[in-house]
């Protein structure tokens, strides 16, 4: 957890005059022949939840990988605290919390125990690695838990115990890879509930997600990556606004909905058999699909990050 | 220049510290096989089939496979170490990549690894030197120069299994060095019985390139005390500088495979 002298989210500060903390200018990551990561360039500033939005395989893991300093990149530039990852991998790791995509606690050891061991990673002194482990076990409400060894966790438990482990070390940046991946609804609004507390305490917040709704909930700001490259780059509200509209409407598909639409010269897409109409005045275009095109049903929606989400990527399956 | 020779720092200790945890937590299971086994042995080969044997070069058979005991578990509690279980933590456990996203460097986890092992046949050597004491089959105070050499010893096996972990690509396939390096050397080490009864050419095979035929020698010269000084730094030298070029390549094929 970040203590009160370690907040890195100077209020008040004006944004462009701070520098980022990660700063990377074309961004490349080849494994051998593939192209995982494709030339993208992005800045983090301090204090803001950061998301990273994608379909499968779009390189979100490599590019946090990198982020890490555990794998190099091809090509590029890449900075974190100001510090190139290829030449400073320790001064950076020092201050770095990670929660990685696959769950690697050590099955040797029970859960405070994990804690214990990880602090000394980073020559957290004994006593105080301690206090900090049992601070972030009732902070992530695993103080029953302490003395279970990590086979007796759930799948929640696991995520929020190694979320604890990331905060061992004060970290001036988290990097999340799919925090709440494989998690029930349950444990993964618990989870948001302590990365938003994480955020109000000024943490900056790196995050991968392919759940849309994490990332509307979370970030500040946000790209969405596919197939190695960043496609936008906004803050939510204002990608759905540019890229699906505040409002949608919605309307079963059938042939004549359709000819309705081409006649308006409106934007529509038809996924199976409904479609999806964009307009400035979506009420209108529902009222006047309604009126003259006998549609078995027609409805406004919000826009959501999903829209977005779905018009840039596509809607084929990525395994 | 790290960038391109592994060079492990002080944090190496802390991977070392990891795995000594573990193991203490279950000890009971640790500690009773180095105490059991040499007296097995001791039992039906230094002594029943001793009867048949008598003596070697003037020394009982008991005393004369003492050594040898102390040398494979050596080699056993090493490179068992640095396979089987360092292959566990690095691809099932997911262990090594905890570590890597803390300050330490994949070369700090190797040789963490690689210390932790040789510390493994430090601890079955001496355990098994304490039954050998019992039993009066090694000479005193010689013997305990045995303790320091079972790390050098340890260091050079974990360097071999490590490597062989590198570039396995199951644990499946470790069985291989396990069955077609491991098991011939235990038997032609000059283990059981003296490499002077084989064909020259096996015999200099032998002392040219088998670990183990090098780990027997010292160690018989110091439970023995009986030196013969030529013989005994050629073997002391030969550890010593395949352990160092080991130590080295173990990191950098490990880091091949890792940092990807
Ligand atoms: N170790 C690797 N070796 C080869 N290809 C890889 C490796 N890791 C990832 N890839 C490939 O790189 C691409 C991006 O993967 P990844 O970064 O894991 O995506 P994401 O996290 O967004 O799902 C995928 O095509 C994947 O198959
Ligand atoms: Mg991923």
């Amino acid at each position: 957890m970040q203590g009160s002298e370690e907040t890195t989210g100077v209020e008040g500060e004006d944004k462009s005059t701070r520098s980022p903390i990660i700063r990377a200018r074309d961004l490349v990551k080849n494994y051998g022949n593939v192209r995982a990561v494709d030339t993208i360039s992005f800045e983090v500033m301090p204090g803001e939840v950061f998301g990273f939005l994608g379909p499968n395989g779009a390189g979100k893991t490599t590019t946090m990988r990198m982020i890490q300093c555990v794998s190099p990149p091809t090509g590029g530039t890449l900075s974190v605290f100001g510090l190139d990852v290829r030449d400073h991998p320790a001064d950076i790791k020092k201050w770095l919390g990670i929660v990685p995509q696959e769950t690697n606690l050590d099955p040797d050891f029970t859960c405070i125990e994990n804690l214990l061991v990880y602090a000394r990673y980073f020559d957290i002194p004994a006593k105080e690695a301690r206090q900090r482990a049992e601070k972030l076990l009732a902070f992530m409400q695993l103080e029953e838990k302490a003395d279970v060894p990590i086979d007796g966790l759930s799948g929640g438990m696991k995520r929020r115990l190694i979320l604890a482990r990331a905060l061992i070390n004060n970290p001036r940046l988290l990097v999340l890879d799919e925090p709440t991946i494989g998690l029930d609804p349950q444990a993964r609004h618990l989870m948001w509930e302590k990365l938003k507390a994480l955020q109000g305490m000024g943490n900056t917040i790196l995050l991968t997600t392919h759940y849309l709704e994490e990332a509307e909930r979370l970030c500040n700001r946000l790209v969405i990556m596919d197939r190695g490259k960043i496609l936008v780059e906004g803050e939510p509200m204002d990608l759905v606004r540019r890229y699906a509209g505040d409002e949608i409407v919605e309307s079963e598909g059938s042939p004549q909905v359709i000819a309705c639409l081409e006649e308006t010269g409106c934007r529509y897409e038809v996924h199976g058999d409904m479609v999806q109409a964009f307009s400035d005045q979506p009420r209108v275009l529902a009222k006047r699909i309604l009126d003259t095109c006998n549609p078995g049903r027609v409805f406004v929606r919000r826009g959501t990050l999903e829209d977005v989400f779905l018009s840039l990527t596509g809607r084929d399956l990525r395994e | 220049m790290r960038r391109y020779f592994p060079v492990p720092t002080r944090l190496a200790w802390k991977v070392w510290r990891r795995n000594r945890d573990v193991f203490f937590k279950t000890y009971r299971v640790n500690f009773l096989p180095p105490f059991i086994e040499p007296v097995l042995y001791l039992l039906a080969l230094g002594y029943g089939l001793g009867m048949f044997v008598g003596d070697i070069g003037g020394v009982p058979y008991v005393s004369f496979i003492a050594p040898a005991l102390l040398a494979i578990s050596m080699m056993n509690a090493s490179f068992f170490e640095c396979t089987y279980s360092s292959f566990v933590r690095m691809y099932y456990q997911k262990t090594y990549d905890a570590m890597v996203a803390t300050p330490l460097s994949i070369e700090d986890v190797i040789a963490g690894e690689l210390l932790w092992g040789a510390t493994r046949s430090l601890i079955y050597s001496s355990a098994m030197l304490v039954v050998l004491v019992a039993f009066g089959v090694v000479a005193l105070p010689s013997s305990l120069l045995v303790i320091p050499f079972s790390f050098l010893a340890g260091l050079l096996f974990s360097g071999i299994a490590m490597c062989f972990t590198a570039v396995s690509p199951t644990i499946d396939t470790l069985n291989y060095p396990a069955f077609l390096f491991i098991t011939p050397m235990f038997l032609f080490s000059g283990t059981f019985f003296p490499l002077s009864v084989l064909p020259g050419p096996i015999q200099v095979f032998a002392m040219a390139v088998l670990p183990l035929a090098q780990v027997v020698t010292v160690t018989r010269s110091l439970t023995l005390a009986e030196l013969s000084p030529v013989l005994f730094l050629y073997s002391l030298a030969w550890i010593a500088s395949v352990c160092t070029v080991l130590f080295f390549v173990s990191i950098h094929l490990m880091k091949r495979r890792l940092v990807i």
